[in-house]
């Protein structure tokens, strides 16, 4: 019997998963993927948003403020990128000019702190990329981007190092409500791909699903829609296009694509909005794609759109109320509900957790550990190093001194910590998002069969059993000659 | 009368062929832009040969496969028995460029041929 | 900091050959640095004949090619190290080297030559929608999978890309064991020679469709299928042309791309259209001492020509490094122009001052042209004019010049090459 199950290893259960380590509580997380950081948090903008988007006194506000006001020392503490870059909401005409009054005093009473309007001369000086267009802008030096790869792993790492359990390829599927018997035991009983688990709290970071798994132990239905948003992501040559998220005011053509560099110095387009039936349709769509581009344009002009070199899509988790649900189920006690964690989900996750522990920490009546290990050491980046200390490095563990992927430049050394660290990683788009092997202008296409050499060497596994992701997304399916 | 249409391969012209045939007689050659194109023809129709060119596993090498190939072209017809020849094929390292791998692959008389160095693993 | 004359980025065919050149024309101190764990670049994966008409008068595959030049390398003693990767570049020709046993080191060179060739466009450069599941390679890291490690990525394949690498990979898939369900190509023709369409694709049935592309890919985790779809005279998809074929493999040969980034970070200068460096004469880029020469510089269809090119730089650096100029009075510069059908030349410009009796002018046209003139004028006056029963986007063309020409033109500004249909 856990004290807590967690389902889900999105950004919104790892943070809750880290937060409750701190506290003497048996905790699980189940996922029904292999790896932390498959679903809605693996593909999104990754915008640490500021705060002024949502509505006065929401949740969704709230904690937005509160995660984008924690994020700078969370990524101090537990390594992973991220950067104050700042935001600008543009609009083209003065007849937009009260709209974008209005989301700046929205920001003000949410509590963003030092927003401001510039005019268009600012607006260019600050970012000459801007559509000439450009009436005025919304600036907010709060806002910021973030790998949202790490600081979902680093939070799953960290909560594992506190001895949080996870299970992987774990998928829920009934959920069973434990009637209070004689002695007075109340709790969950979890039905899953792996056997059966028990637990005092449910915690339903389920994401896209996490309707299904509320709707299994309450009367008062929730719907979550899959709201899918197509990206474009750019070479690192374009990533200086513009050096800060490029909004625009949402308007007579519906809301706008932003433009953002990322962490890692790409160039960011997306996304779009488009409602699906299907929780995996992760799929682009041409429309959605040519969307992307062309929007991107009315907003940044000049974008280098040659130098794309990827395009994928992910489902935000809507809710139909438009607000995060977060708390105790009313009809379920002990059942806590983390739904409809769509934008600004990634800004908000630090909150999200703290909320969410907070609450069980308060019904459960938690001690703090003293124990607890509030740090987390990322994958040593060699290119952060000066040549003494690469060159120490490479005395040390000579697989430092070998790149395997040439276009990020990332080396053997990165890899096998990538695998052999918590949580490590199990399949080529494990390594690709601790590392960032094969994410480059190559798209993998070099590194590939070299990062699955050492994966199979690592794993110790034959090479027909590793994988992309998990499951049955096996790389190579045989030997030459075999069928004959 | 038979009619073959190919496909000359000498240049990106790319003409194509027709080969009136009576048996196993050319009677006539159309299409062609060029002399090059009435030669590949007249072969193409009477004996088409290609080069074949494979891998075999290696034990004991830096590298697990060596590339190989038929040393001189070999009749299209037994590209296939060829290579199911060298499905279980398996050559111990150092290998040299132009080491024979088989013999008289798949009964054409033609030796298949190493096309690259492989050296012993330390 | 180790001292060169001469260090080369990359020890494929055209790094191999710029060295023996340079090496022979007087050059001792020379240093070839080689990512992979052997020479030959990517020769080594290409295991199919053709090779080396030109150069050799035989057919060889890729990895006998490779070898002749690795054998005179070795002949020669010049240096080489592999598992080496080249991390930085300065403008001072600082070359900044890393490996496991030496860590990461620098190098002062007189002369660089750059020769890292070229790389392939990923899926993300034709925006083709669908899924991401396993089951996508390039046809290159296809081609390594099977040719270096013997591991198959898969047994149903659609090829989208008509270029020679997918035909060639059609038919290696299909001698391993794959069946090849299409080979699809955006294009209204093949951008590979007729001989690989003819004797990858005709000779196995393998079905080619020109003016199509892959509009949507299924599977969640492996690929289950793509939709292929006609294209219109824009290469957009036309609705209602959709086709669906199940298959677990997609392969893309969707075009090669100059890997530049070290060029770019010390600060030579780009043309758009090749995507590699702008050169003079000598190969020579807009810094003084570093020359390109191979993929890197513009995609080529023939090594033969890469290796031709790359002697041609290794010559012209070891008389940089030496300071050798042979027509001290000829000022001049001279701009090549590319004109109507003409979609680029290397080099740009030539200082007759510096250029040797013969240059090679290569170029490529834009589109398919029969029966046409090659015409070269020089400020106007038609000079050459080579009468040619096709030119095609997938051939690189040549046009040769003398110093004797340039210098009967003293006044000489730009030279205009274009394509004339009759």
């Amino acid at each position: 019997m856990y004290d807590v199950i967690i389902i889900g290893a999105g950004v919104s259960g790892a943070a809750t998963a880290r937060e409750l380590s701190r506290y003497k509580a048996k905790v699980c997380v189940l996922e029904k993927e292999e790896d932390v950081c498959c679903g809605t948090s693996k593909a999104n903008s990754a915008i640490v948003h500021a705060g002024y988007d949502a509505a006065t006194g929401s949740l969704k506000a709230k904690l937005n403020v509160r995660g984008n006001e924690k994020m700078p020392s969370l990524a101090n503490e537990l390594d992973f990128a991220y950067k104050q870059s700042g935001s600008l909401v543009i609009c083209r005409g003065e007849d937009e000019l009260p709209g974008l009054q209005a989301l700046y005093e929205r920001g003000v009473a949410n509590g963003v702190k030092d927003l401001r309007i510039l005019n268009k001369e600012e607006v260019l000086e600050m970012e000459p990329n801007i559509t000439d267009d450009v009436f005025a802008a919304l600036y907010a030096p709060t806002a910021g981007i973030v790998c949202p790869f790490e600081l979902n792993i680093a939070m799953a790492e960290n909560a594992y190092i506190n001895g949080v359990e996870f299970k992987f390829d774990t998928e829920v599927k009934d959920i069973k409500k434990l009637e209070a018997g004689p002695d007075e035991f109340e709790g969950y009983e979890l039905h899953t791909s792996k056997g059966v688990f028990k637990a005092k709290y449910v915690v339903n970071a389920a994401g896209v699903y996490a309707d299904k798994f509320h709707n299994m132990v309450s009367e008062k239905k929730i719907r979550i829609i899959p709201r899918r948003g197509d990206y474009c992501l750019l070479d690192r040559e374009a990533g200086g296009h513009v050096n800060r998220t490029i909004f625009s005011l949402p308007g007579k053509l519906g809301k706008g694509i932003l433009v953002t560099p990322t962490v890692h110095g790409n160039l960011l387009l997306g996304p779009t909005a488009i409602d699906v039936e299907d929780k995996e349709g992760t799929n682009t769509t041409s429309d959605g794609l040519s969307q992307v581009l062309e929007k991107a344009g009315m907003s940044v002009k000049n974008i280098p759109v040659k130098q794309v070199i990827t395009s994928f899509a992910g489902l935000r988790a809507h809710e139909e109320g438009d607000d995060f649900i977060i708390g105790e189920v009313e009809d379920a006690k002990g059942f806590i509900d983390c739904a409809g964690i769509e934008s600004p989900g990634i800004a908000s996750s630090p909150a999200i957790g703290e909320m969410v522990a907070g609450l069980i920490k308060e019904k459960m009546g938690l001690e703090e550990k003293d124990d607890f290990i509030s740090t987390r050491k990322g994958i040593t980046k060699p290119d952060t190093l000066s040549m003494e200390e690469r060159n120490t490095l490479i005395r040390e563990n000579p697989a430092y001194g070998n790149i395997i992927c040439r276009c990020e430049m990332i080396t053997e050394g990165e890899i096998i910590d990538a695998i052999r660290r918590p949580l490590g990683a199990k399949s080529l788009d494990g390594v690709k998002r601790r590392t960032r092997a094969g994410m480059g202008r190559c798209q993998s296409g070099f590194c590939a069969p070299r990062t699955m050499e050492i994966l199979a060497r690592e794993c110790n596994k034959p090479m027909f059993d590793i994988t992309k992701s998990g499951g049955d997304s096996k790389l190579v399916v045989g030997t030459n000659k075999d069928v004959f | 009368m038979e009619v073959r249409n190919l496909t000359c391969i000498n240049c990106p012209m790319g003409c194509a062929l027709t080969v009136e045939m009576n048996g196993d007689k050319v009677v006539n050659i159309s299409g062609n832009t060029c002399k090059r194109g009435e030669v590949y023809a007249q072969k193409e129709v009477s004996n088409p040969t290609r080069i074949v060119t494979s891998t075999v596993r290696v034990t004991g090498g830096k590298s697990d496969m060596v590339s190989v190939k038929t040393r001189e072209d070999i009749p299209k017809g037994k590209i296939f028995d060829c290579v199911r020849a060298l499905k279980n094929v398996e050559v111990q390292a150092p290998i040299r460029i132009g080491d024979v791998i088989v013999t008289n692959i798949a009964g054409t008389g033609i030796d298949v041929v190493a096309t690259k160095n492989i050296e012993i693993k330390e | 900091m180790i001292y060169c004359d001469i260090v080369i980025i990359g020890g494929g065919p055209a790094g191999l050959a710029a060295a023996i050149s340079a090496k022979k024309n007087g050059i001792d101190s020379i240093l070839i640095l080689e990512r992979d764990k052997e020479l030959g670049g990517i020769l080594n994966q290409c295991i199919h004949n053709g090779f080396g008409l030109h150069t050799f008068k035989e057919e060889l595959t890729g990895p006998e090619y490779a070898d002749r030049y690795i054998e005179q390398v070795k002949d020669l003693g010049i240096d080489y190290k592999l598992n080496t990767m080249v991390m930085e570049i300065s403008s001072e020709k600082i070359v900044t080297a890393m490996n496991r046993v030496e860590g990461l080191f620098e190098i002062q060179a007189k002369a660089v030559i750059l020769a890292m060739g070229c790389r392939e466009r990923p899926r993300g450069a034709l925006n083709i929608p669908g899924y991401r599941p396993a089951g996508i390679y390039s046809a290159g890291t296809a081609q390594r999978l099977v040719n270096i490690e013997g591991f198959m990525p898969g047994r149903e394949i659609v090829i989208l890309g008509s270029g020679d690498i997918g035909l060639i990979m059609a038919r290696r898939m299909t001698l391993e064991g794959a069946r090849v369900k299409l080979v699809a190509e955006l294009m209204p023709y093949s951008g590979g020679l007729k001989r690989n369409i003819v004797q990858c694709l005709n000779d196995y049935d393998i079905p080619l469709k020109l003016s199509h592309t892959v509009v949507d890919i299924k599977g969640r985790e492996r690929v289950e299928g793509v939709t292929i779809a006609e294209v219109d005279d824009k290469g957009k998809p036309i609705q209602g042309t959709e086709e669906f074929y199940s298959c677990d493999t997609l392969l893309l040969s969707v075009g090669l791309i100059p890997e530049n980034e070290l060029s770019r970070g010390m600060g030579v200068d780009i043309n758009p259209v090749t995507s590699g460096p702008r050169v003079n004469e000598s190969l020579e880029t807009n810094i003084d001492g570093v020359f390109a020469c191979g993929n890197v510089l513009h995609v080529h269809d023939l090594v033969d020509y890469v290796s031709e090119e790359a002697a041609a730089a290794g010559k012209n650096a070891a008389d940089y490094v030496k300071g050798v100029i042979l027509e001290k009075d000829a000022g001049q510069e001279v701009i090549l122009k590319p004109d109507s059908g003409v979609r680029y030349t290397v080099p740009e410009k030539i200082r007759v001052s510096h250029m040797k009796e013969n240059l090679t002018v290569r170029f490529r046209v834009g589109s398919v042209y029969k029966n046409c003139y090659i015409r070269v004028d020089f400020d106007g006056e038609s000079v050459i004019n080579k009468r040619r029963q096709i030119v095609a986007p997938g051939e690189m063309e040549d046009i040769k010049l003398t110093r004797d020409q340039l210098l009967q033109y003293p006044d000489l500004k730009t030279i205009t090459l274009r394509i004339e249909e009759v």
